[in-house]
């Protein structure tokens, strides 16, 4: 039977939302689950965690874990790793795991799949799924199985309201860090300003992406925002050219939406993007490319060339 | 201050992809290849700190003799020297594999900030970096939004998840993994691509450099993803579009 071994993530005691998903892929694979979570607040994150079929729950606790860093996460996992045997390793693919998780895997020498969408066993190992070319195409791979392999779990692949129910025994241990390397100190997280959009709060949502091309043509879909009484907002690359505000981002590192429409113009359908607003109730897409990603999430396609399409909406709203 | 940047040559973007005949990749024939997108910000940020702070940008890729046109984009952008390792089939490397070969090449040059992209647009892993901060024994930054150096170390700036960012004091040498939209592209002048023909460029193999491909995650097959929810896609002339569109928003979505 194998042994899972899942790297919870919490912060101030409250659970990543990731984290009850890659507790679902776990309970999945069958065999032996343990969880693992550490940081401040890691006791309070472990009794929620108690509450999921699991072998037992393990607090890591050290006082160089209060705050995190690489150095010490990747030491205290090296550790945990080596006491519990684990035949599979996963962790929830936040922006703290892309920080330490490859660490990890090259600390071990052991192989690491990241932001996967599916795991699974046969009797030959460990056999991950997962995107490349930002989700156009899908690769099947085969871990070694001489000892653990490393996986981390894209946002939405799994379900965490199916993570089954149970008791799980929770323990407290201390693992020896012994000397940690040279590492990054970090600050405070901050907020670079006040918000001056609530997006959240937005019924309908036009978005934009890279496929506008220029600042100017940005006319155009703020036309069909005013013609449906809609925000405008967009993906990252609109953003960092600075054709609209980061508070308009709508993604991983930007808003999180759910309005009532969202109208996706020219974006592709990236994971980053799409964790931001497949919340929404019904999805429009509009884009050149009948294999984009973006279809997969789109209550209604429209598989044509933004410029002549957006317009012809526009004057369709406006005429009745 | 000596900089070391890794640069990947991925196939452009709004490529249209297809699956080679053996599925274990993409089918290379007609494409055209560019800079990954977070290496060229890297690259950018790599210049901007050698005119702040002088030294040199050595720039490193890895792949096959077409990976040769980027190095040239770098150097005429204004990288002083590169290296080029030269192998076919990367592509088929697991992340560790690669980034002991990287790491193995950025051993011979010893710098004092190695930047790269924070991800591939064609591998996609975000792992590359941090496995090779890992086997220099150097500390390292993801997701970095702004560089500065002041009292000899590295003040940077991290995005965090919805919105929120963290400075990071970071002891040199470091790696630093480079998000998009950190700094503004330059373009090459036409001085700099003529300059540029006379740069060195070092080629070495992985066998130079003592290293093997160790599968440890072998990609077994690569196809076009399996379509599980399609939407109702809406057909017709853009006008025609237009009109089904907002009749099914006003009577079945109930959305306008
Ligand atoms: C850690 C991390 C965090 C990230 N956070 C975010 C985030 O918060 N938000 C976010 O959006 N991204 C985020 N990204 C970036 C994300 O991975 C994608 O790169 C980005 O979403 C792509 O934006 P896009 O779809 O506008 O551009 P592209 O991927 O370039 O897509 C452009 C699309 O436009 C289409 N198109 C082109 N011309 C036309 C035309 N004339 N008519 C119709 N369609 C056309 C193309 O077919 C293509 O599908 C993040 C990435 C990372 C690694
Ligand atoms: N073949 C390569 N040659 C040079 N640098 C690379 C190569 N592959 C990956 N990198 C670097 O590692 C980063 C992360 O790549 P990845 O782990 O594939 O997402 C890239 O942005 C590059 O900076």
């Amino acid at each position: 039977m194998s042994r899972v071994l899942v790297i919870a993530e919490q912060q101030g005691g409250a659970l990543h939302r990731m984290s009850l998903e890659t507790v679902a892929a776990g309970q999945s694979l069958g065999g032996e689950l343990i969880v693992a979570v550490m940081g401040a607040g890691a006791a309070g994150a472990a009794q929620s965690l108690g509450g999921y079929r699991a072998a037992k729950v393990v607090v890591l606790d050290h006082p160089a874990l209060g705050v995190y860093t690489a150095a010490a996460a990747v030491q205290a996992l090296a550790w945990v790793i080596a006491a519990e045997k684990p035949d599979v390793v996963l962790l929830p693919h936040t922006y703290r795991t892309r920080d330490f998780a490859p660490r990890l895997a090259a600390r071990l020498g052991r192989p690491l799949v990241s932001d996967a969408v599916s795991v699974a066993m046969d009797e030959k190992g460990l056999v991950v799924e997962r995107q490349l070319f930002q989700g156009k195409m899908a690769g099947t791979f085969r871990c070694d199985s001489s000892g653990p392999a490393i996986v981390t779990i894209q946002a939405g692949a799994y379900r965490a309201d199916l993570a089954e129910a149970g008791t799980a025994p929770v323990t407290t241990v201390a693992p020896e860090l012994g000397e940690l390397g040279p590492s990054a100190v970090p600050g405070e997280p901050y907020r670079e300003s006040a918000r001056t959009v609530d997006l959240s709060a937005a019924e309908r949502i036009v978005a934009a992406g890279r496929g506008i091309k220029e600042e100017g043509n940005l006319e155009i879909v703020k036309e069909l925002a005013e013609a449906l009484g809609a925000e405008l907002a967009a993906s990252r690359p609109i953003c960092d050219n600075g054709w609209m505000g980061m508070e308009r981002q709508v993604g991983s590192s930007g808003q999180t939406v759910a309005p009532k429409l969202y109208v996706a113009v020219g974006i592709s359908g990236a994971i980053q993007h799409i964790v931001g607003m497949k919340g929404s109730k019904c999805i429009v897409a509009i884009n050149r490319d009948p294999d984009a990603p973006i279809f997969e999430s789109a209550d209604y396609g429209i598989v044509g060339d933004l410029f002549d399409v957006v317009p012809a909406i526009v004057k369709e709203l406006r005429r009745v | 201050m000596k900089i070391l940047v890794a640069i990947k040559q991925v196939a452009s973007r709004d490529s249209v992809l297809k699956q080679s005949a053996d599925s274990r990749w993409i089918d290379e024939t007609d494409l055209t290849y560019e800079i990954n997108e977070p290496d060229a910000y890297a690259l950018e940020a790599g210049l901007q700190l050698k005119e702040q702070h002088g030294g040199e940008v050595v720039v490193a890729a890895a792949g096959p003799s077409r990976v040769s046109s980027s190095i040239r984009e770098a150097l005429a952008k204004g990288a002083d020297r590169a290296i080029h390792i030269e192998e076919e089939g990367l592509d088929g490397w697991d992340s560790l594999s690669l980034a002991r070969l990287l790491a193995a090449a950025a051993r011979t040059e010893s710098p004092d900030v190695i930047l790269t992209g924070l991800q591939s647009d064609d591998a996609g892993r975000g792992e590359t970096g941090v496995m090779m901060a890992e086997l220099l024994g150097m500390a390292h930054a993801t997701i970095v939004m702004k560089i500065d150096v002041e009292g000899g170390v590295l003040k940077v700036k991290r995005e965090l998840e919805g919105g929120w960012f963290q400075d990071l004091t970071v002891p040199m040498p470091a790696l630093l993994a480079v998000q998009s939209g950190i700094n503004k592209l330059r373009y090459a002048t036409l001085m700099g691509i003529k300059k540029a023909r006379t740069k060195e460029v070092k080629v070495m193999t992985a066998a130079d450099l003592g290293i093997d491909a160790a599968p440890l995650a072998v990609l077994e097959r690569l196809a076009p993803p399996v379509k599980k929810k399609q939407g109702e896609m809406i057909e017709g002339t853009p006008r025609e579009q237009a009109a089904k569109l907002i009749e099914k928003l006003r009577f079945e979505a109930r959305a306008i």
